[in-house]
Order: C-alpha cells, then sequence, then structure tokens
C-alpha cells in the first residue's frame, strides 16, 4: 500500500510555504539562506512525486538539476554572506540599512 | 540503454563562444603569474560578441530558409526571435565590457574575475532566450543570476555593494525557488517541461489538474516578474541598482530584461496561449501597477541611479505591456523595444559611471546640476539619452513606446493603454526635470569629470543608435517583424 500522491504534494506545498514565510518574516541571512534551499527541496520532492505518478524520468532528471543549482547557490550566498559579516560582524538584515528601501 | 540527443551545434554556438571566453579567461588568469588587464577583458569580450553576431548571422540566413530548428532532445530552440535577441545580448556585452574596463582602471579593482562574471552571465542569458523546456529556462536563469550576485557585490570596500549584493541574492533566490516551484506544478498538471510538450498537451487534452496548472502559471509569471523588477515585486531593484557597480547596474538592467522578457514571451504566448483567461488578469495588475509604479515613485529619487532604476522600472511596464497584448504585433513590440533600449541604458549607465567619479560615490542628482555647461558633449548626450528614455518623437524611444501601445490598442485594451500613456507623460516628467538641470546655470560642483576614450565610444554609439534608427525607422522594425515567435 502506498500512500496517495496528494500527501506528498500537500507535504511539499507545507515545506514550500514554511520556507517562504521564514524567507519573508526572518532576519539573519543564514536563515533565510536555509529558507530558500528549503523551498527549493520543497520543488525536488514535488518532481520526485510527479515523475513517480507519471512513471516519467523526466521529473527524476529535474531534480538533479535543482541539486546542482541549489548548491552553487550555496557556494555563492555563503561568499556573499561572509563578505557581509566581514564587514559588520553581523548578518542581520536590519542592519543593512545603508540603501533606504 | 540511454540514446544521447542530437545536438545542432550552430543553434547553441553563442553559449559556446561566451563560456567558452569565460573559461579561457579564467585558465589564462590561472597560468599567469602576472594580473590581467582590464582590456584583455574587454577585448575578449568583444571577440566573442563579435564572433556570436556573424553566428547570428548565419542562424538568421538558416532560419529564413529552413525555419526554427529545435535541437538537444527538444531542449533548445532557434528562430527568429532568439537570433535577434542573442544579438541585442552580445551588443550590449560588448558595449557593457568597454564601460567595465574604464571602470576597472580607474578604481583599481582586479579584473579577470569580472569579465569571467560577467561572460558566463551573458552566456546565461542568451541560454534563456533559446531555451524551449522549463528546466533549461530555470539553469539559464541561474547561470545568469549567480553571475551577476557576484559581480552586484563586486567592490567590497565599498559597504552599499555588499548590501546590495545580499538583498539581490536573498530575493534572487526566492524568486529561483518560486520559478522552480511553478515548474514542477506545470509539469504535474501538463507531464512534460517542454514548453512546445506543454503548448500541445493543452491543445490536445481536457486539463485534469486546472488548480495545478493556474498555481504553476502563476508562480511563473510570479518568479519572472521579480527578474524584470515588475512592480510589486520590484522593491530590490532600486536598492540593488544603487549599491552595485555602475557598469554593472547598465549590464544588468539591459541583459536580465532581455533574458526573462524572452522567457515571458515564449511562456505565455506559446505554451500556455489557451489559458490566456488565467494568466491575462494577474499580468494586467502587474502591468499597471508596473507603470504607476515606474512612473511616480521615480518623482521622489535624488540619486541618479535610484532615479534610473525606477525609469527602468517604468519601461518594464513598457515590454510588458507588449506581452499583454500578446500576438505577432505584442511579441514584435517588446522585442522592437528591448532592441532599442538596451543601447540606451548602457549608454546612460555609461555616462553615470563616468560622472560617478573614483570609487563610484557621487551619484546625486545635484551632481548633475550644469553639468551641460560644464561639458556640453557629456551633458547634452545624457540629455538626448534622457529624451529617448523619455520617448521623444524622431527618436526610437518614440517608436518604442508607440509599438507596444498600438498593439495593446489592436487587442482591445484600450484602457490600459490610456494609462500607459499617463504614466509616460508622468515618467517624462522627471526625465525633463533631469534635462533641465542640466542647463542649469548654477555649479555646485564645478570639477569636469574625465571621459576615457571607450566609455565615449559606447556612449557615442547608444546615442546615435536612438537618433539614427530613430530617423530611419526601417530597418530595425523589420528586423523585429520577422523575428517573429514560433507561435504554434
Amino acid at each position: 500500500m502506498s500512500l496517495p500522491i496528494g500527501w506528498y504534494l500537500t507535504l511539499a506545498a507545507v515545506l514550500f510555504g514554511i520556507g517562504a514565510f521564514g524567507l519573508l518574516t526572518r532576519r539573519s541571512a543564514l536563515i533565510m539562506f536555509m529558507c530558500i534551499e528549503l523551498m527549493l527541496n520543497a520543488v525536488n520532492l514535488t518532481f520526485v512525486t510527479f515523475s513517480r505518478a507519471f512513471s516519467d524520468i523526466g521529473g527524476q532528471a529535474a531534480v538533479f538539476f535543482v541539486m546542482v543549482v541549489a548548491a552553487a547557490e550555496v557556494t555563492v550566498g555563503l561568499g556573499i554572506v561572509v563578505s557581509v559579516f566581514r564587514r559588520r560582524q553581523s548578518t542581520s538584515v536590519d542592519e543593512l540599512s545603508e540603501l533606504k528601501g | 540503454m540511454i540514446h544521447a540527443p542530437s545536438i545542432h551545434y550552430v543553434t547553441i554556438l553563442p553559449e559556446l563562444i561566451f563560456l567558452g571566453a569565460s573559461f579561457a579567461l579564467l585558465l589564462a588568469a590561472g597560468l599567469n603569474r602576472k594580473v590581467l588587464s582590464a582590456t584583455t577583458g574587454a577585448v575578449l569580450t568583444t571577440m566573442a560578441g563579435i564572433a556570436t553576431i556573424v553566428v547570428n548571422i548565419i542562424q538568421w540566413r538558416d532560419v529564413s530558409t529552413h525555419g526554427a530548428t529545435v535541437t538537444i532532445a527538444k531542449a533548445v530552440i532557434q528562430d527568429g526571435f532568439s537570433v535577434v535577441a542573442t544579438g541585442v545580448i552580445a551588443v550590449g556585452s560588448i558595449m557593457s565590457a568597454w564601460v567595465m574596463r574604464d571602470y576597472l582602471a580607474r578604481d583599481r579593482h582586479r579584473a579577470t574575475e569580472f569579465f569571467v562574471l560577467a561572460l558566463s552571465a551573458a552566456a546565461g542569458a542568451i541560454l534563456m532566450v533559446q531555451a524551449n523546456d522549463l528546466i533549461v529556462v530555470f539553469l539559464g536563469l541561474e547561470i545568469l543570476s549567480l553571475g551577476l550576485y557576484v559581480l552586484v557585490g563586486f567592490d567590497r570596500r565599498r559597504s552599499g555593494s555588499n548590501e546590495a549584493a545580499l538583498k539581490y541574492f536573498l530575493l534572487g533566490g526566492f524568486a529561483s525557488a518560486l520559478f522552480i516551484y511553478g515548474a514542477a506544478l506545470l509539469y504535474g498538471a501538463t507531464g512534460t517541461t517542454s514548453l512546445t510538450g506543454i503548448s500541445y498537451f493543452l491543445s490536445a487534452n481536457a486539463v485534469l489538474r486546472p488548480g495545478l496548472l493556474a498555481a504553476g502559471a502563476i508562480l511563473l509569471l510570479v518568479a519572472l516578474a521579480f527578474k524584470v523588477a515588475a512592480a510589486p515585486f520590484h522593491m530590490w531593484s532600486p536598492d540593488t541598482y544603487e549599491g552595485a557597480p555602475t557598469p554593472v547596474t547598465g549590464f544588468m538592467a539591459a541583459i536580465v530584461k532581455v533574458g526573462a522578457v524572452a522567457v515571458l514571451l515564449r511562456l505565455f504566448l506559446m505554451s500556455l496561449p489557451t489559458q490566456t483567461d488565467l494568466w491575462h488578469p494577474v499580468l494586467y495588475v502587474i502591468v499597471i501597477a508596473t507603470l504607476v509604479v515606474g512612473s511616480l515613485v521615480g518623482l521622489v529619487q535624488r540619486n541618479i541611479k535610484r532615479l534610473l532604476a525606477y525609469s527602468s522600472i517604468n519601461h518594464a511596464g513598457f515590454i510588458l505591456l507588449g506581452l499583454f497584448a500578446g500576438g505577432a504585433r505584442g511579441v514584435q513590440g517588446s522585442l522592437y523595444y528591448l532592441m532599442t533600449y538596451v543601447p540606451v541604458v548602457i549608454a546612460t549607465f555609461a555616462i553615470v559611471t563616468v560622472v560617478g567619479g573614483r570609487g563610484d560615490a557621487t551619484h546625486d542628482l545635484n551632481a548633475y546640476r550644469g553639468l551641460a555647461r560644464r561639458q556640453p558633449v557629456l551633458g547634452g548626450t545624457l540629455a538626448l539619452l534622457l529624451l529617448v528614455q523619455a520617448g521623444a518623437p524622431f527618436t526610437t524611444g518614440f517608436f518604442a513606446k508607440l509599438s507596444v501601445i498600438t498593439a495593446a490598442v489592436a487587442d482591445g485594451g484600450v484602457v490600459i493603454s490610456v494609462i500607459a500613456m499617463a504614466a509616460a507623460a508622468a515618467a517624462g516628467y522627471y526625465y525633463l526635470r533631469t534635462v533641465l538641470s542640466l542647463f542649469a546655470a548654477d555649479d555646485p560642483f564645478g570639477e569636469p569629470v574625465a571621459v576615457p576614450v571607450g566609455s565615449a565610444s559606447v556612449i557615442a554609439l547608444g546615442a546615435s543608435s536612438a537618433v539614427i534608427f530613430g530617423v530611419w525607422t526601417g530597418p530595425l522594425v523589420a528586423l523585429a517583424h520577422h523575428a517573429t515567435l514560433l507561435l504554434p
């Protein structure tokens, strides 16, 4: 017996929602960064679910691309966070207010 | 057993050239003991750009005789639209490269990495305009964005640059996640990520999961609206434009728009034309919000880069108006807008780079008071470029706005066209106000600025393209007309 795909999709949607909510409400750049990763992993779960449901390899292939992109984003993102931290000794985005916005 | 898909190499040659140039520069920098000069990077970018334009001419002949080519398991497409958009990116990259060179030489930055990133970002944008699969679009988007995140934060000595990079990265990452989630939902609704595949599926089958399709399409629209800085998803753009090194701002304003608008046109007019009822109302709100924000909020800006950021948001509204109008005329209008906008915006930011001075610091609008009196050629050209962006007659800016508005009127969008014209008039006010202050008699910052040869050529090229093709309208209009998207 396997669960119907609706369960997996709902779980993915909830994870994506948590990621999006966290990104918009948390103020630490690192936590926001983790939220983006959570969103990307929710997308992977969605792709795998559909791939399984359709018996189509395309969705699983997409997951590999998303994982590669997530890894590349980590590299660049952490580089930027470290560069900001070196100047300010803080990763809180609230303290980034030089550019008024 | 996996069969490797066949590859039509001429189609992907532009990406290969730009990526190859990027890797060659990286390798040369790694093998060389002494630091490569900025001129090397600019020359290499120019060579890559010219090679791409030559390839574009070959591709253009191929497309006009044999029609569109779809290759690599239908992941990449070569049609008239992709060829012209690639050419626009190549021209934009060449022009940006020389502004970057002068900036890097003036501020004594390490040049190699800068050009490596710019070349790979351009390759990403080219991949976006040629993509025929949502996964390939995503890869192109990320190659473009990852390069730009670093370029925006390149000036590590200035904290504004760091801050801009972090803001751009967090919101760009958010937009990317929305994009790929939208792609996943569309895959769930149609069983494919291929843009042409989605179109075939929707025209042949009843949609079993309309909710998934709607959510996917809206997420993709919102994600791409983030990338073109359309309101209400534009919050990052003034901060990022202000903080980024000025040549990067010009490069971004030009290249990202070409890539993202190409994807929007392909996705919504080629893959989802059967679902117009679904995305049209959302796009309607986005276009109106973008036009209004771009014209009204720009009025209160005191910093030239923020002013131009809102100007760029206003332009995004007009470009999206072409998408809203749809059909061959809408595509033609949007493409013509992009073709004429790219050289003008890069030339405008080239002047801002020059006036900004060492350390990229002087961007207050007061620094521009009386510029045309101190340096008549530089100030006069800036005045001309601003008038082009305002849509003055006998320039390309006028025909660009005219082409998207007539397309919208032909589609029955009278209200949105009136709003667009009102927005153009409101934006015209801040352009004209800036132009008048250029000719003001008082002179608070008396020092004339030095204009390096490279930047001067780029500025001259951008300004003359706007005037020449504004009077001699035939060629660009014909090019945009023949470069229609492969509409099903």
